[in-house]
C-alpha cells in the first residue's frame, strides 16, 4: 500500500483515473453478461468484485489522495462498484431461475410407473351391502338388532307360530345342533332376532336385523348352506299393510334407483298374517321386456319382476308369544336374502364367488357397494 | 299340484278365450303360486294317428337285437304293400309288448315328436320303416318307457287323429301350494279359487251322499284325536282286467301320476279331484275289524314299497287282527294291498290329525301325495262323498257292484265361529273397506257370516278351510280378494333412532381399518373337521377342542362348528394361494361358538306360546346356547410391502400380525400389551399373547411351521385372532384429551446391552418408569447382536424423548431423568450402557 504523501498529483494515481474506472466497469459488465451459469458467475464475482478486483484495488488508493480529492474519487469508485454489484445480482437471479427450471426438467420421472408398495384391501360386498341397508333404515328411524347364530328352537320356530311338526318346518331344512331334539339349531332365518327384540323392547319397535343364516342346502351356483338375510320389523299403533308397502317401495328405490317399486303377492308364512311374496320391479328393463320378444331381459327373464323376499303383517300369535297385545299394536315384517340382492344388483352370476373368499372377487368392491 | 286346463274348464265355466296364462295370472293375484304354465304337446306336429297292428314278423339281427317288422292299418294314410293293396304301412318297431290286433299310436313321416324328433320314412334293419309306433314317453305324456302305448280297442278308427282323441295337447298349471292352503291340492279347490278370481259363482263338485243303514266293515278308532273321521265304503265283483279310461289316464299323467290299475287310478283320481286321499284294501285280505291306534314301540309295518319299517310310538297305525296294515295317512301295508286279481275292494276315506301325519311322513321320509294333503289339512266334511265317488266310478268303469252299508266313525265337528269386526280389515290393510265389502269377500270363499252385536259378525269358516281360525286370517282373505296391488303405499311415522350401538360402530370400523391397511375380508363357513384341532396342534385339554357338533352336517367330514376363525381363514388362504395369489392378507369378522364343557340339556325347555314366557323360562332357554363372541382374525403371507422397480420389498412377518391387532385395539381406545407366549397354532418362539390389563384378548405372531405345512399355507404365514367383545366394552370409554406442552423436547439416545432373553418391552417399561414424569416416549430404534457385545447378549438402542409441561428442561433435569431411566433398566433387566 502506498503511504500518503504530500507531493501529490492525482493524475499519477492511474487506477483512480475516470477512464480506468470506466474500463474496469465495462470489463466487469461484459464478463457478467458472458457468465452462463452460476459457477462462471462466481468466478466473475471473484475477478471483478472480489478483494483483488481492479475496483477493490482502486478503492484502496483513495486513502493516498489528498483529502480534497478523496470525496470525488470515492464517489466515482463507489458508483462503479455499486453498478457492478447490481449487475451481478441481476445476473445471479436470472441464472438461478434458469437453473431451477432446468432442475425441474431434469428431475422428470415416468409418472406412469407403478407404485403399489402397500397392498390394497377390501371389505366383503355382503358386509358392505348389509351396512348400506342398515344405514338406509337407520335414516328412517330404525335401529340395528342382532342375535345369536346358534339359536334355541323356541326362538327360531315355536315363538314364530311354527310348533313342532308344523308343515312350515318342512320348508326350511334345519341344521340341528347335537341332536334333533336338543332344542338348539343353526338359525334358519333372522326372524328369531325379531322375537328377541319384541321380548326385550316395548313398542314402538323399528328394527332392521341383518345376519348370517343356515340351511342344509348343498353349495351350487344358486344355493349356499350359509347365507345372509336382512329382516325389518315394525310394531307400533296403527301400522297397516300400506305402511309395509310404502317402506318396501322406499327401500327398493333407494337400493335400485328412482322409480323402482315393489309388488306384493298373497302367500303364506307362519309368522305373518296376511302374508305376501315380495317382488321387485326389474331395474334393468323396468318391465319393458314383458311381452316384447324383441327386447328380452336376462335379469328378470322378461317377467318384469324379480322375486326379492317375503313380508306381511306380524301374526297376532307371534305378538302374543312376545307379550305384545295385538288389540293395541300391529306390525309388519319383511325379509330378503343379501346374496340374492347382491347377485342381481351387481350381476354376480355364481353364488360360489361370494362364499369362496377369492380376493379377485372381493377387491373390486373396495370399501363400499 | 299340476292342474290341466282341460280338467279345470270342465268344472269352471271359463270363457273359451281366456288363456291358461291369464288364469295363471289371476290365480297368482289371489295367492296361488303358479310356478309355470306347461304347454304339453305344444311341440307335437302331426300326422299322429291311431293304428291297428295287422301283423308282424320278428327278426333277429346280427347286432343281437330283435325287431318286429309290422304291417299297421292307419286308415286313410294306408299305402300299397306287397300284395298291391292299400292295406297299411310297413313299420319297424323295437318294442315287443304289443300283439296282433292292438290299437297303437303311429307317428307318420312328417310328424315331429317332443324334443324336435322328426319322423321320416327311413331304411333300417333291411326295411323301409314308414313311420313309428310310439310309447307314452315319446309322445311327451308321462315317463313310461316300458314299451308301446297300447290303446283300448274301441278308442277310435285307424287313421283318426290321435292328438285330439287322446288329449295329447293341453296346458298345465304347476301350482306350488303353501302349507296353509291344503284345499288347493285338489281340482275342487283350484276351481273354487279360479271362480273367485274371475268373480264367477262356483258350483261344488261333490255332494254328501244319503246315509246308509248299516256299516260296511267294522272299524274301531282308539285315538279320536289322531283320527276324527274314518269312513268305509265297499264294492265287489270288480273286473280285475278292466282298465281306466284314456281320459282318466291322461288326467293322471298330466297331474304327474302314473296310471296303474283301475282301482288304484280311481283312488288317485278322486284324490286329485276332491283333495281327499283314499286307500283301497283287498277285502279278502282283511282279517277282523280295522283298528286305528297309536303304534306300540318296536312294532313293524311292511309297507307298500316293500320295506319293513319300525314305527315310533307317535305314529298312527291302521291295524286289523293280523297286526299293522298301514301307517295312517302316509302309506298302506303290503299285506292288504290290492293287486291284479283283486275284485273285492274296501275304500277308506279318513281324516287325520295334520301334525301327526306330518311327523310320521318326516320320520319315515315318506312324503307321499296322501301325507302332503293330510299334513296340510283335508276338508273334514269330504270323507263320505269321496268314498262314494270312488265306489261309483268302480261300478261305472269296472263292472263292480256297490255293497250296501257305510261305516262312519266320526267325532263331532266342533268349529267355533270367529268373532270379527269387519273394520279390522281396514285397520290392518290400510284400505277403507265397508262392512258390506268385507262380508261379500268372506262369503265368496265359502264363509257363513252372521251379524252380531256392535257391528261385529260371527264367521263360520268352510270345512275345507281349517286354516281360518282368527280375525287376521279373515283379513288376509279380504286383502287378497280385493287385490294386494290396490293397497296404497305410505311410510309409517318416523320414530327417533339412536343409530348404531357402540359395539356395532366399532365392528364396522375394524373392517374399515383392516381393509384400509391392505387386508381383504372373507366370510368362511363355520363348519370344520374334528381333525382340525390336531392340524392346529391344539393340546388335548384345550377348550378349543370342545366344539358343538351338528346332528345333520352337510358333510360327514365337517360336523363341528368353529371355535376359532383361523381354520376357515387358513382354508381360504390356501384356496387363494392355489389360484396363484402370491401376496395375501385376509381378515374375517364373525362369531365363534364356545359351549361350556359338560353342560347337557336332555329336556330343552319349550314354553307355551299363548303368552309371554316367564323370565325363568327365558333364562332356561338362554342356558341352552353356547357363548358366541365376535372375533376378528387376520392371516397374511408373501410380501407385506411389494418389491418393484423401486427395489426390494418387505416380506410379511409376525410383527404385521401384531400391528393388525394393535390397529384394531386402537379403535376401541385400549392399548394392547404384548407378552411372549407358546400357544398353538403359533410358532413357539414367535407368538404373542395380547393382553388388555390382565385380560387375555387374543394371540398373534408367525404360525408354527407344522401348522403351515399341515394346512398347505405359504411359508412363514402369520396370523392373529382377537376377541372383539372382550376388547370393546358395551358402553363407550371416553378418551381423555391430552394436554400439549409447547416447550422444547430433549432427545436422548441410549444403547443398552442386555441378555438376549430379555424382552425389549421390559427394558422399555423400566426406562419409562425410571425416567419419571418427564419421559414423553421411549422407542426401540435398533437392535445389534455380534462381536462387539459378545455372545448371549443384545444391544438395544432406544430413543428417549423428554419434555416438561411448563418449562424448558435444564441440562441437569435431562441428565437426572436419563440416569433414573438407566438405573431402573439396570436394576430390573440387568441392562448396562453399551461402552
Amino acid at each position: 500500500m502506498s503511504a500518503p504523501n504530500s507531493s501529490f498529483d492525482p493524475g499519477e494515481v492511474t487506477p483512480l483515473h475516470p477512464q480506468q474506472v470506466q474500463l474496469a466497469v465495462d470489463e466487469a459488465l461484459a464478463a457478467i453478461a458472458a457468465a452462463d451459469d452460476l459457477e462462471a458467475l462466481k468466478r466473475v464475482r471473484l475477478e471483478h468484485a472480489g478483494d483483488r478486483s481492479p475496483l477493490a484495488l482502486a478503492n484502496r488508493e483513495i486513502g493516498a489522495l489528498p483529502p480534497q480529492a478523496r470525496a470525488e474519487a470515492g464517489q466515482r469508485i463507489g458508483a462503479a462498484r455499486a453498478q457492478v454489484r447490481g449487475a451481478l445480482e441481476a445476473r445471479e437471479e436470472v441464472l438461478h431461475r434458469e437453473r431451477d427450471a432446468r432442475v425441474l426438467v431434469e428431475e422428470r420421472v415416468d409418472i406412469t410407473a407403478p407404485w403399489d408398495v402397500r397392498p390394497r384391501g377390501a371389505r366383503h360386498p355382503l358386509t358392505t351391502l348389509q351396512e348400506r341397508i342398515a344405514d338406509l333404515f337407520i335414516g328412517m328411524g330404525y335401529e340395528v338388532a342382532e342375535g345369536p347364530e346358534v339359536e334355541a328352537e323356541w326362538f327360531n320356530f315355536d315363538a314364530l307360530n311354527m310348533p313342532p311338526a308344523h308343515p312350515a318346518r318342512e320348508m326350511t331344512d334345519t341344521f340341528f345342533v347335537d341332536s334333533p331334539d336338543s332344542g338348539v339349531v343353526m338359525r334358519t332365518h333372522t326372524s328369531p332376532v325379531q322375537v328377541r327384540t319384541m321380548l326385550t323392547e316395548t313398542p314402538p319397535i323399528y328394527v332392521i336385523c341383518p345376519g348370517r343364516t343356515f340351511r342344509t342346502d348343498e353349495l351350487d351356483a344358486t344355493h349356499t348352506p350359509v347365507f345372509s338375510q336382512v329382516e325389518g320389523l315394525v310394531v307400533d299403533k296403527g301400522i297397516t299393510m300400506a305402511h309395509l308397502k310404502g317402506t318396501l317401495d322406499h327401500f327398493a328405490s333407494a337400493m335400485f334407483g328412482e322409480g323402482i317399486g315393489t309388488r306384493l303377492r298373497p302367500s303364506y308364512f307362519p309368522f305373518t298374517e296376511p302374508s305376501a311374496e315380495l317382488d321387485l320391479r326389474c331395474f334393468v328393463c323396468r318391465g319393458d321386456s314383458v311381452g316384447n320378444p324383441d327386447r328380452p331381459c336376462r335379469t328378470c327373464s322378461s317377467e318384469g319382476w324379480i322375486e326379492w323376499g317375503g313380508c306381511g303383517m306380524v301374526n297376532p300369535k307371534v305378538l302374543i308369544a312376545c307379550g305384545i297385545d295385538p288389540d293395541q299394536y300391529s306390525g309388519f315384517a319383511f325379509g330378503m336374502g343379501i346374496e340374492r340382492t347382491l347377485m342381481f344388483r351387481h350381476g354376480v352370476e355364481d353364488m360360489r364367488d361370494m362364499v369362496e373368499g377369492d380376493v379377485r372377487f372381493t377387491l373390486p368392491f373396495g370399501l363400499e357397494v | 299340484m299340476r292342474v290341466s286346463m282341460s280338467w279345470l274348464r270342465d268344472v269352471v265355466a271359463l270363457p273359451a278365450d281366456v288363456s291358461a296364462r291369464e288364469v295363471a295370472e289371476r290365480l297368482i293375484s289371489v295367492g296361488l303360486e303358479v310356478e309355470s304354465v306347461d304347454h304339453v304337446g305344444a311341440d307335437l306336429v302331426g300326422p299322429l294317428v291311431l293304428g291297428r297292428v295287422l301283423m308282424f314278423v320278428e327278426e333277429e339281427h346280427s347286432n343281437g337285437k330283435t325287431v318286429r317288422w309290422c304291417r299297421v292299418d292307419v286308415g286313410e294314410h294306408n299305402e300299397a304293400g306287397q300284395t298291391g293293396e292299400r292295406d297299411g304301412r310297413g313299420i319297424v318297431c323295437g318294442a315287443r309288448n304289443f300283439a296282433q290286433g292292438d290299437m297303437v299310436v303311429v307317428a307318420l313321416p312328417g310328424a315331429v315328436l317332443p324334443g324336435g324328433f322328426q319322423i321320416a320314412a327311413r331304411k333300417t334293419y333291411g326295411h323301409v320303416s314308414d313311420g313309428m309306433i310310439c310309447s307314452p314317453s315319446e309322445l311327451g305324456v308321462g315317463d313310461d318307457h316300458d314299451g308301446i302305448w297300447i290303446l283300448p280297442g274301441d278308442v277310435g278308427a285307424p287313421g283318426a287323429d290321435a292328438v285330439s282323441l287322446l288329449g295329447l295337447r293341453d296346458d298345465v298349471l304347476d301350482i306350488a301350494v303353501t302349507p296353509d292352503r291344503g284345499y288347493a291340492l285338489s281340482i275342487r279347490g283350484v276351481a273354487r279359487e279360479t271362480a273367485a278370481a274371475f268373480g264367477f259363482l262356483f258350483a261344488d263338485l261333490v255332494q254328501k251322499p244319503a246315509a246308509e243303514d248299516s256299516d260296511s266293515w267294522p272299524v274301531e278308532v282308539h285315538d279320536g284325536l289322531g283320527c276324527d273321521r274314518f269312513v268305509i265304503r265297499s264294492v265287489s265283483g270288480l273286473d280285475p282286467t278292466a282298465t281306466s279310461p284314456l281320459w282318466m289316464q291322461q288326467r293322471l299323467r298330466l297331474a304327474g301320476m302314473r296310471p296303474i290299475s283301475l282301482a288304484v287310478d280311481v283312488t288317485n283320481y278322486v284324490m286329485l279331484e276332491t283333495g281327499q286321499p283314499l286307500h283301497a284294501y283287498d277285502r279278502t285280505r282283511l282279517t277282523g275289524p280295522i283298528v286305528v291306534r297309536r303304534a306300540r314301540s318296536g312294532e313293524k309295518v311292511h309297507t307298500l314299497d316293500d320295506a319293513v319299517r319300525t314305527v315310533d310310538a307317535d305314529d298312527l297305525l291302521i291295524t286289523d287282527d293280523s297286526g299293522p296294515i298301514g301307517i295312517a295317512g302316509v302309506m298302506g301295508g303290503a299285506s292288504t294291498e290290492i293287486d291284479a286279481n283283486s275284485s273285492e275292494i274296501v275304500i277308506e276315506a279318513a281324516h287325520f290329525d295334520p301334525p301327526t301325519i306330518a311327523r310320521s311322513a318326516r320320520r319315515h321320509k315318506l312324503p307321499s301325495e296322501a301325507s302332503r294333503r293330510f299334513a296340510r289339512g283335508v276338508d273334514n266334511a269330504m270323507q263320505e262323498a269321496a268314498a262314494e265317488r270312488a265306489a261309483s266310478l268302480l261300478v261305472e268303469l269296472g263292472g263292480a257292484v256297490l255293497q250296501a252299508g257305510r261305516t262312519v266313525v266320526a267325532q263331532p265337528v266342533v268349529r267355533a265361529d270367529i268373532n270379527f269386526d269387519p273394520q279390522t280389515a281396514t285397520r290392518l290393510v290400510g284400505v277403507n273397506f265397508t262392512d258390506t265389502e268385507v262380508v261379500a269377500y268372506l262369503e265368496q270363499i265359502g264363509c257363513r257370516v252372521n251379524p252380531a252385536d256392535g257391528g261385529w259378525v260371527g264367521v263360520t269358516a268352510p270345512s275345507w278351510r281349517p286354516d281360518l281360525t282368527m280375525p287376521a286370517d279373515l283379513v288376509e282373505e279380504v286383502a287378497r280378494l280385493h287385490g294386494y296391488e290396490h293397497i296404497p303405499s305410505t311410510l309409517p311415522p318416523a320414530p327417533v333412532s339412536s343409530g348404531l350401538t357402540h359395539r356395532q360402530r366399532l365392528r364396522r370400523r375394524v373392517g374399515l381399518v383392516l381393509a384400509g391397511s391392505g387386508y381383504v375380508e372373507v366370510q368362511s363357513y363355520p363348519f370344520q373337521s374334528p381333525q382340525v384341532h390336531d392340524t392346529m396342534g391344539v393340546p388335548a385339554d384345550d377348550q378349543r377342542r370342545h366344539a358343538l357338533v351338528l346332528a345333520n352336517p352337510l358333510s360327514d367330514e365337517e360336523p363341528e362348528l368353529r371355535t376359532s376363525l383361523l381354520p376357515g381363514l387358513f382354508a381360504t388362504m390356501r384356496r387363494n394361494a392355489g389360484r396363484g395369489a402370491d401376496h395375501l392378507a385376509l381378515f374375517e369378522i364373525g362369531l365363534v361358538y364356545r359351549p361350556d364343557p359338560g353342560v347337557r340339556h336332555p329336556h330343552p325347555p319349550r314354553p307355551v306360546v299363548d303368552r309371554r314366557p316367564t323370565d325363568d323360562e327365558l333364562a332356561a332357554i338362554a342356558a341352552l346356547l353356547p357363548r358366541q363372541p365376535h372375533r376378528v382374525a387376520v392371516v397374511l403371507a408373501g410380501e407385506r410391502e411389494r418389491s418393484g422397480w423401486w427395489g426390494k420389498g418387505r416380506p410379511s412377518a409376525w410383527g404385521d400380525a401384531i400391528e393388525a391387532a394393535r390397529a384394531v385395539a386402537d379403535l376401541s381406545g385400549v392399548s394392547l400389551t404384548v407378552v411372549a407366549d407358546e400357544h398353538a397354532p403359533w410358532h413357539p418362539g414367535r407368538c404373542a399373547a395380547l393382553m388388555v390389563g390382565d385380560t387375555l384378548v387374543g394371540h398373534a405372531g408367525e404360525l408354527h411351521p407344522e401348522v403351515v405345512s399341515g394346512f398347505g399355507l405359504p411359508e412363514r404365514t402369520s396370523a392373529m385372532e382377537l376377541d372383539l367383545d372382550l376388547l370393546t366394552p358395551e358402553t363407550e370409554l371416553l378418551t381423555a384429551a391430552p394436554s400439549l406442552s409447547t416447550h422444547p423436547v430433549a432427545k436422548e439416545d441410549l444403547a443398552l446391552v442386555v441378555d438376549d432373553q430379555v424382552p425389549q418391552a421390559d427394558v422399555a417399561a423400566a426406562l419409562i418408569r425410571g425416567g419419571g414424569d418427564l419421559v414423553e416416549s421411549v422407542r426401540l430404534f435398533d437392535v445389534y447382536t455380534g462381536d462387539q457385545v459378545g455372545p448371549g447378549k443384545r444391544s438395544l438402542a432406544f430413543a428417549l424423548r423428554l419434555r416438561a409441561p411448563d418449562h424448558t428442561l435444564t441440562p441437569e433435569e435431562v441428565a437426572s431423568a436419563r440416569d433414573g431411566a438407566l438405573a431402573e433398566a439396570g436394576r430390573v433387566t440387568g441392562a448396562a450402557l453399551r461402552s
